[in-house]
């Protein structure tokens, strides 16, 4: 186990006292030493949000860019160095609203990389908006009447694109989600976790108390292989209860990386030797 | 000696076989040739139609007289025998039956009877078309497609030689006279330029007339070992490419106006970030879906600010195939000089015509990549992606490549450590050092090339792709006494001003040719240096121009 301080920053945290995003933060940290990733050898990789900021909080490579874009640079740095360890922190708004289409094809490309989405179902940045997870008739700072779209199930989604790990946790279990952490991240593969998040500033109904009452924890019994089952599990979200822990995992699909003959094949791309003249071979084609 | 030859049918009909074997051929015979296409954005039917022209003298455009028409359908003659020379032909089958003193009508048909291969109808034609032109089958079996199987290579010869036997001479030209000519189109010698160049990483979503060149990356991909993705959408084209190149990278994405204009929120992250990027406009007429798969150069205006913000970068347009191969090279070095964006502008005429041009030299040609190692780091300094330096320029690391060290990029304004700030005193500190990097690429410009008279009293200012079009129309009008010069741009943004200046000043009427509604490089040159243009003359019917019709309008709306 590294030590967790090695991924200190001192950079001032702007996020709201008691936001479930800390908890985050100290899990992901804990899940990263655990195992074993220097600083150097991962990347986090965001998009715009609260959860967004994160790559400021670590101490480890980071590219913290476009709202809705985090999966392309996450996708495309794995592509061309598959030694580092790839981990794209965002929230319910940047993946599942302005980056959806990312989100779809991020699990059909199965790229070996961790996707956290820290789903509060309300937007945190921008203060209050409903988001695509939240729920039907919430009122909002912009749904002054209440929401009207239905919410979006992006576990279902996932397992229904093709996804091979798909897991939902709560920042109020912290040892949950150590695990689970940590399982996504070794999973071979584009492993999602969707991870429950009070917002304390802006959603009102949907508070720690308010999952506490719900969440239950997937007992041994539970086969996340199979996968209708699975697709079961991922409907189930409200009163009756809200299922954490690995919702679905499939083993052995193979990932992007095995399947494109040039990453499967070679070095990585950044550490190919080339010079000018090895393009002689294609011109010549044309003569 | 230049002649002209025109392929017409309908989408599916093989004209691109015929063109292909033509062009070939007739390279192979020692031939300058250029060929263009005209298609319909349409998979069967409706009317396309190839030009090909060659000679014994270097042809540099397409030209609308025509020597030779190739018609495998009735439409063909309808819509091009106008274009036709005096001394000009048409041939066709004699099924197609249209009377008319310039048709040679010939057995087509009934010849691919006799070799009993229907398909060889297009090589009959060749063969004829060879024929009429008296140049010698010799070698003529060595440009057949490679695609195809030795038997059906004999029967398309034995088409070829059938064709060749249908009809006499009529015209001739000397042959011979070059050896080290490749033939080439601008997409394919942008690919090569950026494969010469090292590039590792290429993401697209496809859009005509942009695809070609993913095409061709993706079929060498595995060859020369570099990553070609086909994305979801050019958002993703973009923002993947901008990750790859961040992780250490040549990175290049590519698409046309409508992908371009989804790509443009990320190269401002580029430019935030100062992430080397190459970026690719191959141009078509627009707004929105406007012409797709015809010409126009509308996109300058917008590749000139695209973005929300200020940010450096440069803008290289292309001229000729050879300035697609040479410039894709410099794009990609100079984006890792200035850890920036390069964009390409390119468009669909200069896509895809093919001409021939001398083979490319990669002797002294250099990748240069402008990464950094822990040498730039003084004993337990810890890495700052954003450090300030005299030039604007920070050193680059490659994360993941110096132990113990990170690299953080950010979209948000930054403080050195990459860690976001609303500091005014950092804000401005970063956007001088970001600024600055344009004022430095100015010494890299590339002034543009001036062809004509030695003292013009009319200059024509064109950029990118009119370039063989107006090389010829000034060789034509020099050659009837007119005193015209033309000075074609390249590097267009930052703008090169030493020659603008010199012949601002030393002529009487600048003329602004473009292939465009509202004047876009005049307007950047008048925004830049004050100088105006005096006359425009300006397209946007989708076709390329041509050197006689800027010939025509120079004289009928200049002199």
């Amino acid at each position: 186990m590294l030590d967790i301080k090695l991924y200190n920053t001192n950079d001032e945290n702007a996020w709201c006292p008691g936001c479930g995003n800390f908890s985050i933060l100290d899990a992901l940290k804990c899940a990263t030493a655990e195992l074993e990733i220097r600083p150097e050898d991962l990347v986090v990789v965001s998009g715009i949000g609260q959860a967004a900021k994160t790559p400021h909080y670590i101490r480890a490579n980071g590219f913290n860019g476009l709202h809705g874009r985090a999966l392309p640079p996450a996708q495309g740095i794995k592509m061309v160095n598959k030694n580092l360890k790839v981990i794209v922190t965002s929230g319910d708004g940047d993946s599942y609203g302005e980056g959806g289409n990312h989100f779809i094809h991020a699990i059909r490309r199965n790229m070996d990389i961790t996707h956290l989405v820290y789903d509060n179902q309300i937007y945190g940045l921008t203060k209050g908006q409903g988001s695509p997870t939240t729920a039907l008739g919430q009122k909002t700072t912009m749904q002054f009447e209440g929401v009207i779209q239905n919410p979006l199930n992006p576990l279902a989604l996932a397992i229904a694109s093709g996804a091979t790990f798909v897991a939902r946790t709560f920042t109020g279990d912290r040892e949950g989600m150590i695990k689970i952490l940590k399982e996504a991240i070794m999973h071979k593969g584009y492993s999602l976790v969707d991870i429950l998040q009070p917002c304390v500033s802006f959603n009102k109904v949907n508070t720690f108390k308010w999952y506490m009452d719900r969440v239950y924890s997937l007992d041994e019994s539970y086969d996340p292989t199979n996968k209708v089952l699975a697709f079961q599990k991922a409907l189930e979200f409200g009163d009756d209860g809200i299922p954490v822990g690995v919702i679905y995992r499939e083993y052995n699909k193979p990932i992007f990386e095995e399947l494109h003959p040039v990453i499967r094949d070679n070095e990585n791309v950044i550490d190919r030797v080339w010079n000018p003249q090895d393009a002689e071979k294609f011109i010549e084609e044309f003569m | 000696m230049k002649y002209n030859i025109l392929i017409g049918g309908q989408a599916g009909q093989g004209m691109d076989t015929i063109s292909d074997v033509l062009e070939k051929h007739l390279k192979s015979r020692g031939l300058f040739v250029f060929s263009n296409k005209d298609y319909m954005s349409r998979v069967r039917g409706g009317h396309n139609f190839i030009q090909i022209r060659f000679g014994d003298e270097p042809v540099y455009s397409h030209y609308p007289e025509l020597d030779l028409i190739i018609a495998l359908d009735k439409n063909t003659i309808e819509f091009h025998r106008d274009r036709l020379k005096a001394s000009g032909s048409i041939i066709a089958d004699e099924l197609i039956a249209y009377q008319n003193e310039r048709v040679i009508s010939l057995p087509i048909t009934k010849a691919t009877k006799e070799i009993g291969f229907y398909k060889a109808f297009g090589m009959v034609a060749a063969g004829a078309a060879l024929k009429y032109f008296n140049i010698s089958l010799e070698g003529v079996e060595k440009v057949l497609p490679k695609k195809f199987s030795d038997e059906i290579k004999t029967k398309n010869l034995d088409a070829i030689k059938k064709g060749y036997e249908l009809l006499e001479s009529r015209l001739s030209l000397s042959e011979g006279c070059t050896s080290n000519n490749i033939l080439i189109n601008g997409n394919t010698a942008i690919a090569l330029g950026a494969l010469a160049g090292g590039l590792s990483f290429y993401s697209a979503y496809p859009m005509t007339p942009a695809t070609s060149i993913m095409t061709y990356l993706s079929k060498k991909q595995v060859e020369a070992g570099i990553v070609v993705e086909q994305v979801e959408d050019e958002i993703s084209a973009i923002n993947m490419a901008i990750g790859a190149s961040y992780a250490g990278a040549r990175a290049m994405t590519g698409s046309s106006g409508g992908g371009f204009s989804l790509m443009v929120e990320a190269l401002g992250l580029a430019g935030i970030t100062e992430t080397p990027l190459v970026v690719v406009n191959s141009q078509r007429p627009g707004p929105a879906t406007g012409l797709p798969t015809r010409t126009e150069q509308s996109d300058l205006s917008f590749m000139l600010t695209a973005s929300h913000g200020e940010f450096p970068r440069m803008v290289i347009a292309l001229r000729n195939p050879e300035d697609a191969f040479y410039q894709t090279f410099r794009a990609l070095n100079l984006a890792d000089k200035y850890q920036t964006v390069v964009m390409i502008l390119t468009d669909q005429y200069l896509a895809d015509y093919r001409m021939t041009i001398p083979k490319f030299k990669l002797d002294g040609l250099k990748i240069e990549r402008y990464i950094s190692g822990e040498e730039v780091l003084e004993e337990g300094e810890e890495y700052r992606r954003y450090k300030l330096t005299g030039n604007g320029i920070s050193p680059r690391l490659i994360p993941g490549k110096v132990e113990g060290q990170i690299v953080l990029v950010d979209s948000d304004e930054h403080t050195e450590y990459s860690h976001i700030t609303e500091s005014a005193e950092v804000r401005n500190a970063m956007m001088e050092k970001r600024m600055k990097k344009l004022e430095l690429m100015k010494e890299d410009i590339i002034e543009p090339e001036y062809f004509g008279v030695e003292k013009p009293e009319v200059v024509l200012i064109g950029w990118g792709s009119t370039y063989g079009p107006l090389k010829e129309a000034v060789e034509m009008l020099n050659n009837e006494g007119y005193r015209v010069g033309a000075l074609s741009f390249g590097d267009i943004y930052p703008l090169p001003q030493k020659l603008l200046r010199k012949y601002a000043e030393e002529a009487k009427v600048l003329v602004n040719v473009e292939q465009n509604y509202t004047g876009q490089l005049a307007k950047l040159i008048m925004q830049e240096t004050g100088i105006k243009m005096d006359k425009s003359i300006l397209k946007y019917d989708g076709r390329q121009i041509d050197p006689k019709e800027i010939y025509n309008r120079v004289i009928s709306e200049v002199l």
